[in-house]
């Protein structure tokens, strides 16, 4: 399946299709789908983004600096890799555990992440042509008939992602280049007229919340049969669980399960992540095809993110993200839901249990006071995986005598959903291609395929002028029948 | 509704509040928002000239920058004067371009990073009313690397950007 997924079987007889240097640097999309000699889509390829040149971005660099200047590697997500570096920074010095206050901070600092980022896409439901492209047909008019229903999503989601980014400004210090977490622990307290502030908005949060919920759940039953189908394919799927079993998503151990939901890996410690995941390069692409070792790259890839979170865990210690999660797993019957629209539907849960648990943590004294950091013996090396809102995110150093970074190891959810987005595009692909033209319809709908992973893309790519989508149909002699390339501004350029 | 209760952030070295659902309330004033990472060579010329803006400290203009252009930004567009958008770009002729906007809804297959005009879009949706006038200073870079520094196209071009931003605030 994987063969056939990237590697045409007369590949010799194709021709490659070279990345240009500014798709590898600017980070735009790009989708090459190759036919056979009947017509049938036989290879897709996803480009996308570059990660090169992180690890020498890092390398060099005082350890104490990273979880500063690791948010410049994400503009969306930098909270995240401030708080992986600075758990893997724990490590390094010894300092792990953080203390329970520190500890406590940071997990409300990194919920108050999810939670804005999630947001957004609460916010983008408000907009039917974002979900489903321009063409609506006859069976999507449900679709577009339920959002109708709650012309207020685009300001709730607007309002909850404040609300999150208060959530970060309160613990990190700032809402942008935040320093709040250190090796060791935090900086600072959160103050009391600041969580004053914050739960005078969560009991909002929280009705919010639930909305988005209920809505997500009221797209999937508005047309079942599109939303399960559209780009559905089978995979397995690892993510963070705590110990015992409950959905996590700043600090826990490895979970993976396999496409029927049984348990592969279990309890895996986060330190030994490279015992249970190789890292594969492929000559097409910078960026890497991580698998779980033990399967190969074959049998091995999975999918990261809100779909295996939730299905991954045995439980969410929340009650109404609990509750949600019980109703998503009863519309799989029994099995795993595989559908890559239901990423949008286990975003909402995961917002609902966010503010759930940033309810708990403002009612806890232990984010107003206590120890802040710990010390220890220096180890020089040190791991940290955290549940970033796209999925598993981990850090990895060595750290010298002199402080300075020796080598680093990132690997970002983006990269874990690697193969699993090609496999989406495949799928839609197939389902969509007719005939030799890139339709305005199968355009979209590999959009929508990729926005469900929501991939991370390369910081630079917001510059004004790219980021466009670039999709090429190849002939089995890899002759092009067709190219579109389509800007965020919605014009097409064939 | 709870959400304007929240407390404003200070905007570092102005004094001025920042973030928060105040935003809910008019704001007042020129805004001059800027965007890009100061990390990724030219990426940095939005910020970089939002910094200078700022540290002249000019009479009702008030400075914002970020990582990214994101929907919740409308909030801060609320009751503006006018609005002057400043982004790195690949797209305009050396040294910039200024160019006024209009709301239009974004088509990207991304959610990580919103046009000016799709944030403006993004305000109607939000507000329910007309944004305030606004103008895109796109300021032409050439390099985007991470760990570069700004080219020295770049910081000329940012000189002459700064010159029209300046005429443009008075």
């Amino acid at each position: 399946m994987t063969d056939a997924l990237e590697t045409a079987a007369n590949a010799a007889g194709l021709r490659r299709v070279a990345i240009d240097p500014v798709s590898r640097v600017e980070g735009h999309g790009k989708v090459t789908i190759l036919l056979d000699d009947a017509n049938r889509v036989q290879q897709v390829r996803l480009h996308i983004v570059e990660f090169r040149g992180f690890e020498k971005f890092i390398e060099g660099r005082p350890y104490w600096e990273v979880p500063v200047m690791v948010q410049r590697l994400c503009g969306i997500c930098p909270v995240s890799h401030h708080l992986a570096a600075s758990k893997a920074m724990d490590r390094v010095i010894g300092a792990h555990p953080a203390p329970p206050s520190a500890t406590k901070i940071r997990r409300l600092m990194h919920y108050g992440q999810v939670l804005q980022s999630h947001a957004l896409h609460f916010f983008h439901l408000s907009s039917p042509d974002l979900l489903f492209g321009f063409d609506s047909e006859v069976q999507q008019r449900n679709i577009v008939g339920v959002i109708a229903k709650h012309p207020d999503i685009a300001k709730k989601g607007v309002l909850l992602r404040k609300f999150g980014q208060e959530v970060i400004r309160v613990t990190a210090g700032k809402r942008v280049h935040g320093t709040g977490s250190i090796p060791g622990g935090m900086n600072r307290h959160v103050s009391r007229e600041d969580r004053d502030m914050l739960q005078r908005d969560i009991a909002q949060t929280l009705a919010w919340a639930e909305d988005a919920v209920a809505i997500a759940k009221q797209l999937h039953a508005a047309n079942r049969e599109l939303y399960d189908a559209f780009g559905s394919f089978r995979s397995k799927m690892l993510s963070l669980v705590r110990p015992d079993g409950a959905l996590e998503l700043y600090d826990g151990v490895l979970r993976a399960r396999d496409e029927s939901g049984a348990i592969l890996v279990d309890g895996a410690a986060d330190q030994g992540y490279r015992g249970l995941i190789e890292e594969e390069t492929k000559p097409w692409t910078y960026m890497k095809f991580p698998h779980l070792r033990a399967l190969g790259r074959e049998a091995g890839w999975y999918r990261v993110g809100p779909l295996a979170r939730v299905q991954n865990c045995d439980f969410i210690a929340t009650p109404r993200a609990e509750a949600a999660r019980r109703e998503f797993l009863a519309w799989g019957g029994g099995a795993p839901v595989h559908a890559t629209l239901a990423y949008h539907w286990a975003r909402m849960i995961e917002v609902l249990h966010c503010a759930e648990v940033i309810e708990e943590l403002l009612a806890d004294p232990e984010i107003l006071a206590g120890e802040l950091t710990s010390a220890g013996t220096r180890t020089g090396h040190g791991v940290g995986i955290i549940e970033a809102p796209r999925g598993t995110l981990i850090h990895d150093y060595d750290v010298g005598e002199d402080d300075l970074v020796i080598r680093c190891n990132l690997i970002v959810s983006t990269t874990h959903n690697n193969q699993a987005m090609n496999e989406a595009v495949r799928q839609v692909a197939r389902q969509y291609l007719d005939g030799h033209e890139i339709t305005e319809g199968l355009l979209n709908r590999i959009e929508v395929a990729i926005r469900a992973y929501d991939p991370c893309l390369s910081c630079a790519t917001h510059a004004l002028g790219r980021m466009p989508l670039d999709v090429t149909l190849l002939d089995a002699a890899g002759g092009v029948l067709d190219q579109v390339l389509k800007s965020a501004d919605g014009s097409l350029v064939r | 509704m709870n959400f304007d209760t929240v407390r404003p952030e200070p905007v570092e070295g102005q004094g001025k509040p920042r973030g928060g659902f105040d935003r809910l309330s008019p704001n007042g004033g020129v805004l001059v928002f800027a965007w890009g990472n100061a990390s990724r060579g030219d990426d940095a010329l939005g910020p970089l000239l939002v910094e200078r803006l700022r540290a002249l400290a000019l009479p009702g203009v008030e400075c914002l920058d970020d990582y990214q252009l994101q929907p919740e930004h409308a909030l801060d567009l609320l009751g503006r004067e006018r609005v002057l958008f400043v982004d790195a770009s690949l797209a305009c002729a050396a040294p910039f371009e200024a160019t006024p906007l209009t709301p239009q809804r974004d088509a990207s297959f991304s959610s990580h990073a919103m046009s000016p005009a799709a944030l403006l879009q993004a305000f109607v949706d939000v507000h329910g009313r007309t944004p305030p006038p606004a103008t895109l200073l796109a300021i032409r870079g050439e390099r985007f690397e991470l760990g570069e520094p700004l080219s020295e196209a770049a910081r000329l071009n940012l000189e002459a950007a700064l010159r029209w931003a300046l005429h443009f605030l008075r």
